[in-house]
């Protein structure tokens, strides 16, 4: 006999139709997965009773695979094929992976992402992670006796193309069907929102494992508007347990700990800090392989002093995200945490202090995004009445754009935008004749291509030959409700027509990602000089080009005086356009222009005479 | 003439109305479909319809239009818990068979 579920009125389900639809947070440290259960969200639990999955993934040298807390004791005796926080890896290159030097495994360096060799072979990020996946997805249909029709699986506001992929790849790698990735603030605002019904502009304070996000996210009339986002990629629990094993090598004078022992002090380490959440100190005893004794005591003061600078880096992007929105602390209505992170009493008193209030902590901060996405998934999956169905709006993090002549960037949707979102703008030829276009897409806040992060190239061929600047080429950008770009690229009036779907240039390093914001801000003043200085120098060229070709083709129109002192000018802006002053190439660029306007108006005087020339007054029409 | 719940499906039931925020009880009924010819139908209820009969279980109303009572006359609804599964299972005394999983039976 079949196990009902109540529904919502009128949404009773025809027999083996039930559309069972989970939300999974795949965290850094824990995953968790949640179902809507009788109306209501509910974190599923292993036979055990655990929600928590630890993100821990064992490879045996049987081929077998453990996962979750199965996994957790081999992190001490098998560290090398023990695979924790491995989100950190996603769509990652080696050298984008921060503190790799205490790290056990054996990386290799492969194209696009890191891999890691393991006993059970070269696994890569995205398998590592489906192997969580599977677990929960399994979780998942024998607690609910069926088939999953999809779910909604949580990713940091921050990550990138290249990481969303890798999370849509490994869920498609798990046998799940991704309803739609979701940004974990996001998720964490529909926990909140739904259940409190609550109004207003909040900010939501993520300090997970491995990452940190802050969002500003406005709530009116049961639709979510992400205003802004921001964060830290590299910033998380994580670091905190980094700072206290660091502490306990310095202090207990350990000089070069074991593999297995970095692990076995990494855990006291977190034991240590779990414990100064409800205590004022935390003793640490381990029995290193050396049979080395390590017996200290962590005082709250001690690690409050270590951690100080930790806490302080989370308020730095609170800032910018603010100020992305337009808003000021007093505008923010309610701070909500998320992240077990936030069960530290000094982050609470921090946030607190920066908002002015007490944040808001009445769900369990680790469940929270878990609760959201399986809310979000019962709706996509259609088990919601229509009546009370509710909008989500979200946004990308980084401007998209192109590259424009001399490495400009031209910036085709910006920063903060609200997804899914598609925009059109129209591009034209360089030069005369022209029948192909490249086009590079490009991802970043800053003027220069070069300091803009590579998405994607391709070329638009067949563009019939006209003159420069005649030709119309739309390029259309669109972004999908999970944050992936597609960019199509057709010549108006032939309708010739290229289009590319970003396919993730892997590797964009931590640092970059939370770097380029900042920079962008820091480097307004040159920013706004080197746009100056290529559009002059691009127009320069343009000039030069147009008036050799103008010589070439009508030198005679010029007495040898006037021919010499054109070619004066033509040296004068070439050296120009080689030095860096954008005022000079503008002087430049005007004075080419007055010394050839006299030739400009022989030229054409002469084509209209050409025009003129054996035609019969009455054969004009007037 | 009746439907009960037993005392341990009306505590969940009661804890669902609650957590949901509103609800007058739950509505049971039956839906002419799926592969035994008859499944059922577990709702919350917002508001009792003029011709619904109204049953009190433990202190839940149970709802149950008039067409759908004869199928499920003396039916008794149980919460249940099979391995990670947890449900509410109908014990009805009508049921002549059943397809494999019960989830859709004739009278």
């Amino acid at each position: 006999m079949a196990l009902l579920q109540i529904t919502e009125p009128g949404m009773s389900a025809a027999p083996h139709q039930h559309k069972l639809a989970v939300g999974i947070d795949l965290g850094t440290t824990n995953s968790l997965v949640a179902t809507v259960r009788n109306g209501i969200a509910v974190v599923l639990s292993d036979e055990n009773g655990r929600g928590l999955l630890p993100s821990i993934v064992h490879y045996k040298p049987d081929g077998g695979v453990d996962v979750g807390y199965a996994a957790q004791g081999a992190q001490a005796t098998d560290p090398r094929n023990t695979i924790v926080s491995v989100k950190r890896f996603m769509g990652r290159g080696l050298k984008d992976v921060s503190h790799i030097e205490s790290m056990p495994y054996d990386f290799l360096d492969a194209e696009g992402m890191v891999r890691l060799r393991t006993v059970a072979g070269v696994k890569s990020p995205v398998e590592v992670s489906a192997d969580i996946l599977r677990v929960l997805r399994v979780r998942a249909e024998a607690s609910l006796g069926g088939d999953l029709v999809g779910a909604v699986i949580t990713v940091p506001a921050y990550f990138d193309d290249a990481q969303r992929q890798a999370t849509k790849d490994a869920a498609k790698l798990a046998g799940l069907n991704v309803l739609r990735l979701l940004n974990e603030p996001t998720a964490a605002a529909i926990a909140y929102g739904l259940d409190n019904a609550s109004e207003g502009v909040y900010a939501v304070f993520d300090l997970g494992g491995g990452t940190f996000d802050i969002s500003i996210l406005k709530l009116s009339r049961g639709v979510f508007e992400v205003l802004a986002t921001n964060g830290d990629a590299a910033l998380g629990g994580d670091d905190f347990d980094q700072r206290v094993y660091c502490w306990i090598l310095d202090d207990a004078k350990i000089r070069f700990p074991s593999i297995e022992d970095t692990r076995r002090l990494l855990l006291k380490a977190r034991e240590a800090k779990e414990m100064l959440t409800s205590h004022d100190e935390a003793p640490i005893h381990a029995e290193l392989g050396t049979g080395e004794q390590v017996d200290l005591t962590l005082k709250i003061e001690t690690f409050a002093d270590m951690t100080k600078t930790l806490i302080s880096k989370t308020l730095g992007p609170t800032r910018k995200a603010l100020r992305d929105a337009g808003l000021t602390v007093d505008d923010i209505k309610g701070v909500v945490m998320v992240g077990g992170a936030t069960r530290m009493p000094q982050v609470q008193r921090a946030v607190a202090e920066y908002f002015r209030q007490e944040p808001l902590t009445n769900l369990d901060p680790e469940k929270v995004v878990a609760l959201g996405a399986a809310m979000q998934a019962n709706v996509l999956a259609g088990n919601r009445a229509g009546a009370d169905d509710w909008l989500l709006l979200d946004v990308i993090p980084l401007s998209l754009g192109l590259e424009t002549m001399g490495g400009l960037t031209e910036k085709v949707i910006p920063r903060n935008s609200t997804i899914p979102i598609a925009k059109a703008q129209e591009f034209t030829t360089f030069k005369d004749g022209q029948t192909a276009m490249s086009f590079h897409v490009v991802q970043g806040e800053r003027e220069l291509i070069a300091d803009c992060r590579s998405l994607a190239k391709f070329e638009l061929r067949g563009i019939p030959p006209m003159v420069a600047g005649a030709a119309r080429i739309r390029v259309t950008f669109q972004v999908d409700a999970d944050g992936l770009l597609a960019v199509s690229a057709r010549e108006m009036t032939s309708g010739v027509e290229a289009s590319i779907s970003v396919k993730p240039s892997y590797g964009l390093s931590d640092d970059e990602i939370a770097g380029m914001l900042k920079e962008s801000i820091e480097h307004v003043g040159d920013d706004v000089q080197a746009r100056n200085l290529r559009e002059q120098q691009v127009e320069a060229q343009r000039l030069v080009e147009a008036v050799e070709a103008a010589l070439a083709a009508d030198g005679r129109l010029l007495r040898a005086g006037e021919r010499a002192d054109i070619d004066e000018e033509i040296a004068s802006l070439r050296k120009r356009i080689a030095g860096s002053d954008h005022r000079a190439i503008k002087a430049g660029i005007d004075s080419l222009n007055a010394a050839t306007q006299d030739f400009a108006a022989r030229r054409m005087d002469q084509g209209i005479k050409r025009a003129l020339t054996g035609q019969k007054i009455v054969e004009f029409k007037i | 003439m009746t439907v009960t719940l037993t005392e341990r499906a009306a505590k969940h039931v009661a804890n669902f109305i609650a957590k949901r925020g509103k609800g007058v009880g739950v509505r049971i009924g039956v839906k002419t479909s799926g592969c035994s010819g008859m499944s059922y139908k577990l709702e919350f209820a917002d508001e009792a319809a003029p011709e619904d009969l109204v049953f009190e279980s433990h202190g839940v109303k149970v709802l149950v239009d008039p067409k759908s009572l004869p199928y499920v006359d003396g039916t008794e609804l149980d919460f249940a818990r099979e391995g990670l599964n947890e449900g509410f299972k109908f014990n009805n005394p009508n049921v002549k068979d059943q397809c494999g999983c019960g989830e859709s039976f004739n009278v």
